[in-house]
């Protein structure tokens, strides 16, 4: 037997972050025992850093806003490609999710009738993001986190998740989940949990690119572990461009700058002045987008006879805009465009709703926000795909497997509109955390034990780094992946392009074989990497082959060979799927028909 | 524009160590935390640290710069000069896992000790109803991130671990104040507060305030406004008096 | 539970505290790795605290030259002994010659100043080195800060509050009674009015910007928005409370500097410039 810690749950969740303690607080409330494993300490994960808010269509500020605007938005956000029930579920149901958090002791800024105020964002028809200035995600994790501790659920800290347990192959209950193995970052030692519900709920993707938004944490390997344990990846060409990434100087490029900016007034400008956005309005979005400064102007305090200004477009637009106007040798210093608040809103206001951006800008960039413009672009923000599950219980493929949050595909189609992730955490995490729960409890004593052969495995795969001596340091690897998908399958792709980055990760994924580590185990990051980059790789392959395959451009993946949007490739969904010598296989298949009712929605509500 | 610095930097594990001297290239606009990946990726792959977002917003890479306590992510190298020699060492107040990375589990148990919130019902329709004014501030301990910058440099448990057991620090002193202040909460933690984690060991010297990457006032706004709650409650025999009459006709 | 990997380390470790690296902890022998010159404000603190010490203990037993018509010094006022010179406050009884009429009044200025949150900050850190500065190790064996007696005593803070209240408003009624000549004629106005009514003032802001009275004004509600009045008067409060520091210097120079003046014109140094 290997020797590891081991222990028993009806529901082990994989992450911390939002999705996560919501999936376990929903568990442990329909009375299955609960675990939450994650990567760093508890309340540090990637939702933190979420700025502008949670979208909801509560209608504290604009009684015309419901859920069938929401859903109407978050669709036409995502260009249709969206699952129909999963957005519909999701604007539903996020006002709810909203209201609970207060119960549990989140503080939203309020309204003058003391409800939770809301405020404007990309893409969303009114102003519907609750919010806490410009530090929701904080709150929304905090709030979380403590109510995790409250209930008492067991919650394994600094522990990272090398592979889920499917049993034997061919055995009884073939693929269906039985449980994690993994190692403690701390020590080095291996754990397992026997467990017939695993939910996942591990973020995205954005360390496999040069420029991004996200932490060290975002490797995709829930999605890699999903894939594995032979789930299937939907969606996974489309990858969030987020327009405003700090750019200056090199050390923090590619930290957010939150788009509650622009939704408080902030206006884009190239060198010239120019609010260049308005040569940028796509006919998608001509009907409700302002067509002067002034109209765009007025918006912001008369929404109801104005249409909202270019800024506010869905961030795919914008992304692409930015990078054009650079492009075109119309852009800041050093490679950005201005994003500019200070000279729209007075520098009180500024401080008050942007306190984050504030600090932000004066500690890391010596830049007054409230003086002087900032210098933004794109940078790797979100994976719109994920691991294809079932709208109403986020099951996968896999018997016993969830998946919640940025790790799920679907809910967001070809673009996610900005506020519409921490809603999606609440809705689909609560929903995860009752099936999972659900699941575990159906199956009563009748668990499958673990299998040692599967333990031993897994075991030696983690220790593979050690047995090597004289290798490549996983750093350099890291590096030049980045690099490659920043180069390669970056915001506007072409086939060529693609093809390279392909052949670049094979021969990456032969260095990765080789490479060795130095040190021991004891809270060794050269280690830990070394078992992130497979999972690195693994999911730069899957967005690589589904880019290469999509010929057309649509929200997140945009094709210079293949400018348009296909109505054809509008029907179809890209699903990666690891093949039986342990390659990655692409199918399409056609997009889930929307009921006649709910498509009714996209005529009766103006625009 | 960049140059070459000298680093001293602890590794070692709780069996011991040394500040260990590192010569390491500095490019313009970095802060610390980019020079230890440095250190990481080129001269020491085991160099262990804790880091999350790299952007002041998750308090993970905290460590002791110079013997001030600080994030590492948010310490420019502009703030030193190109001779200084920059001396980073693990956290003081907790034990060490290895190099700059320590054990901060006794921040998690005292935050499970902490009296749940506890809300007043909803109104009829649903809706909690709360003005601006009364959030604020609540809001302003709820922008804490947990970086245990205030728990490592308070003297209280810095300079005497026997009183980790009967003082909980002060990021769960403003953690109580907070709830205490929550316009929807309905609890009394004052005598938890002074009884169960140890507000009375708090000699308001304000290192707390100083080290805070948030800026909070934590001594300011939290820990002296609670204490003076604790009076109201434990030491002032008008008030205590007061609240008995008030009691008394309002039943 | 909320755990991170299992460990024999890290658990509570009674033992006493002197700074000195723990078993556990990063063994580091340096009491402080600080690089700055931490030991100035302690430093720059106890010599000033020393030096108003020394002069008020020496005018407070003086018993002489703390009354030059119309004005009294701060350190005598009020004065409530028929021993007292001039025309002052309300006499009370007669104390024993020995005794300076400053004694008797002395207890409620020091009480306030002792008890207050800022000084405690002050006197901790460079008297009592606990700590010296921060991230610098003191030097003490054990803490148990103001858990027990005496040190639990400071929670009476609020009580000399309303004593100093009270005494502000004497001070104020002593400046007012500056607007006199040397004959007690009254519409008139020297140098030394001046420096009453600002020590009056200053004294008064040193109060009001107390934590004690932001608490007692407002800060105890949970609900602002239903006490618009008393939410007012907190907000007023906290904005003077961000300069408490700054008011417990300031104060305390002027108070010492109002006493010295009036000694200066009690010995005849000086003579008081009259402005009408």
């Amino acid at each position: 037997m290997v020797e590891l810690e081991r222990h028993e749950y009806d529901v082990v969740v994989v992450g911390a972050g939002g999705a996560g303690l919501r999936a376990a607080i929903a568990a442990h409330e329909s009375g299955a025992r609960t675990a939450v494993v994650c990567k760093s300490l508890l309340g540090k994960a990637h939702t933190v850093m979420a700025e502008g808010g949670i979208a909801a269509a509560m209608a504290n500020l604009y009684p015309e806003d419901n859920w069938r605007v929401h859903f109407r938005d978050t669709m036409r956000g995502g260009k249709m490609l969206n699952h129909w029930r999963m957005a519909q579920l999701h604007a539903q149901e996020a006002p709810d999710r909203v209201r609970e958090l207060e119960d549990w002791g989140a503080l939203f800024d309020r309204t003058p009738d003391g409800l939770i105020s809301q405020r404007d964002f990309g893409g969303h028809r009114y102003a519907r993001l609750a919010h806490v200035g410009d530090r929701t995600g904080l709150e929304l994790i905090r709030t979380l986190q403590q109510r995790t501790v409250a209930l008492g659920i067991d919650v394994y800290m600094e522990c990272t998740v090398t592979r889920l347990l499917t049993g034997a192959e061919g055995a009884d209950g073939a693929g269906s989940v039985t449980g994690a193995f993994g190692y403690w970052r701390e020590s080095g030692r291996f754990i397992a949990w026997r467990a017939p519900s695993v939910v996942l709920a591990t973020g995205g993707i954005g360390k496999s690119y040069k420029v991004t938004s996200n932490s060290w944490e975002y490797t995709g390997d829930g999605h890699s572990l999903a894939l594995r344990a032979g789930a299937g990846l939907v969606n996974m060409e489309f990858v969030q461009f987020h327009p405003t990434g700090m750019v200056w100087p090199p050390s923090v490029r590619g930290i957010l700058v939150t788009e509650s900016v622009r939704g408080d007034g902030g206006v884009l400008r190239n060198s010239a002045g120019n609010r260049f956005m308005f040569d940028y309005i796509p006919d998608f979005f001509r009907k409700e987008t302002a067509e002067t400064e002034a109209e765009a102007d007025r918006w912001y305090d008369d929404k109801r006879n104005n249409r909202r200004p270019p800024e506010l477009l869905p961030r795919d637009e914008v992304a692409r805009a930015i990078n054009s106007e650079v492009k075109a040798g119309r852009g800041s210093p050093h490679g950005g465009v201005f994003l500019d608040i200070a000279t729209r809103r007075d520098a009180e206001y500024v401080r008050r709703r942007l306190p984050s951006m504030y600090h932000q800008f004066k500690e890391l960039a010596e830049v007054d926000i409230t003086a002087e413009a900032m210098e933004v672009g794109p940078t790797c923000h979100y994976v719109m795909g994920g691991v294809e599950v079932d709208p109403d219980t986020q099951a996968s493929r896999v018997p016993g497997l969830f998946a919640a949050g940025e790790v799920a595909g679907g809910m967001h189609g070809s673009n996610r509109l900005g506020g519409n992730s921490l809603s999606d955490l609440l809705v689909f995490g609560r929903r995860a955390g009752l099936a999972a729960a659900e699941h575990a409890l159906a199956r009563g004593a009748d668990r499958a034990e673990l299998s040692e052969e599967e333990l031993a495995g897994a075991a030696r795969a983690a220790l593979a780094p050690f047995e090597r001596e004289g290798g490549e340091n996983p750093y350099a690897v890291q590096q030049e992946l980045q690099q490659t998908m920043h180069d390669l399958v970056g915001i506007i792709r072409t086939a060529p392009e693609v093809e390279q980055a392909l052949e670049r990760i094979a021969v990456l994924r032969e260095r990765v074989a080789a490479l060795s580590v130095e040190g021991h185990r004891q809270y060794n990051p050269g280690w830990h990497l070394a078992l992130d980059l497979p999972h690195m790789l693994l999911v730069s392959e899957c967005i690589a082959r589904a880019a290469l395959e999509r010929q057309e451009s649509r929200g997140g993946h945009t094709r210079d060979d293949f400018p348009a949007t296909d109505p054809e490739w509008g029907r179809t969904n890209l699903v990666c799927s690891r093949a039986p010598d342990g390659s990655v296989a692409l199918t399409r298949q056609p997009l889930p028909q929307m009921p006649s009712e709910l498509a009714e929605v996209f005529e009766e509500v103006p625009a | 524009m960049s140059h070459q610095a000298t680093f001293r930097v602890w590794r070692g594990d709780a069996s011991g160590g040394e500040l260990r001297t590192y010569t390491v290239e500095v490019n313009e606009g970095e802060v610390v935390l980019d020079v230890i990946h440095r250190l990481q990726a080129t001269q020491a792959g085991d160099l262990a640290v804790r880091w999350n977002c790299k952007a002041g917003k998750c308090g993970s890479c905290s460590a002791e710069i110079n013997g001030r306590p600080r994030l590492m992510c948010m310490t420019r190298m502009s703030t030193f000069g190109e001779h200084d020699t920059v001396t980073v060492t693990p956290l003081r107040t907790f034990p060490v896992v290895r190099d700059l990375v320590t054990d901060v589990s006794y921040n998690y148990e005292k935050a499970a000790r902490v009296p749940a919130f506890t809300p007043r019902p909803r109104d009829p329709d649903g809706h909690h109803r709360m003005q601006q004014v009364d959030v604020e501030r609540s809001q302003e301990f709820r922008k804490c991130i947990e970086c245990w910058l205030c728990q490592d440099t308070c003297h209280v448990i810095r300079d005497h671990e026997e009183n980790k057991r009967a003082f909980a620090g002060p990021r769960f002193l403003i953690r109580l104040a907070e709830l205490d202040m929550h316009p929807l909460d309905v609890a009394d933690r004052r005598a938890a507060a002074q009884d169960e984690f140890g507000l009375g060991y708090c000699n308001i010297t304000k290192c707390c305030s100083e080290v805070c990457p948030e800026g909070i006032h934590l001594t300011d706004n939290g820990i002296i406004p609670l204490k003076e709650r604790v009076v109201d409650r434990r030491f002032d025999p008008l008030t205590w008096l007061g609240s008995r009459i008030r009691r008394r006709a309002g039943s | 539970m909320t755990a991170t990997a299992p460990r024999g380390t890290g658990s509570v470790d009674p033992r006493g505290g002197d700074g000195a690296a723990r078993p556990g902890r990063a063994a580091i022998p340096a009491r402080t790795l600080r690089t700055d010159r931490w030991w100035v404000q302690p430093l720059v603190t106890v010599a000033v605290l020393v030096l108003f010490i020394a002069y008020a203990t020496f005018r407070a037993f003086q018993n002489a030259y703390y009354y030059e018509s119309p004005y009294i010094s701060p350190f005598y006022s009020p004065c409530i002994t028929t021993r007292c010179e001039g025309d002052s406050f309300p006499e009370f009884f007669t104390g024993p010659a020995w005794i300076s009429p400053a004694i008797y009044i002395l207890v409620l200025p020091l009480g306030i100043r002792l008890t207050c949150y800022y000084y405690r900050k002050a006197y901790y850190r460079s008297f009592w080195l606990s700590p010296p500065a921060c991230a610098v190790a003191e030097p003490h064996r054990r803490y148990t800060g103001e858990t027990r007696l005496p040190l639990v005593g400071q929670n009476v803070h609020r009580y000399f509050l309303y004593a100093a209240l009270l005494f502000n408003v004497i001070l104020f009624y002593e400046a007012f009674r500056g607007f006199r000549d040397a004959t007690g004629e009254w519409g008139h106005m020297g140098l030394g009015t001046l420096v009453l009514l600002v020590n009056a003032v200053l004294l008064f802001l040193y109060s009001v910007s107390c934590h004690s009275c932001r608490h007692i004004v407002g800060g105890r509600l949970n609900t602002f928005s239903k006490h618009p009045l008393q939410y007012r008067a907190w907000t007023a409060v906290s904005r003077l409370n961000a300069r408490h520091m700054q008011y417990a210097w300031v104060s305390l120079f002027s108070v010492a500097f109002a006493d010295f003046y009036v000694f200066l014109l009690a010995t005849g140094t000086i003579t008081d410039p009259q402005f009408f």
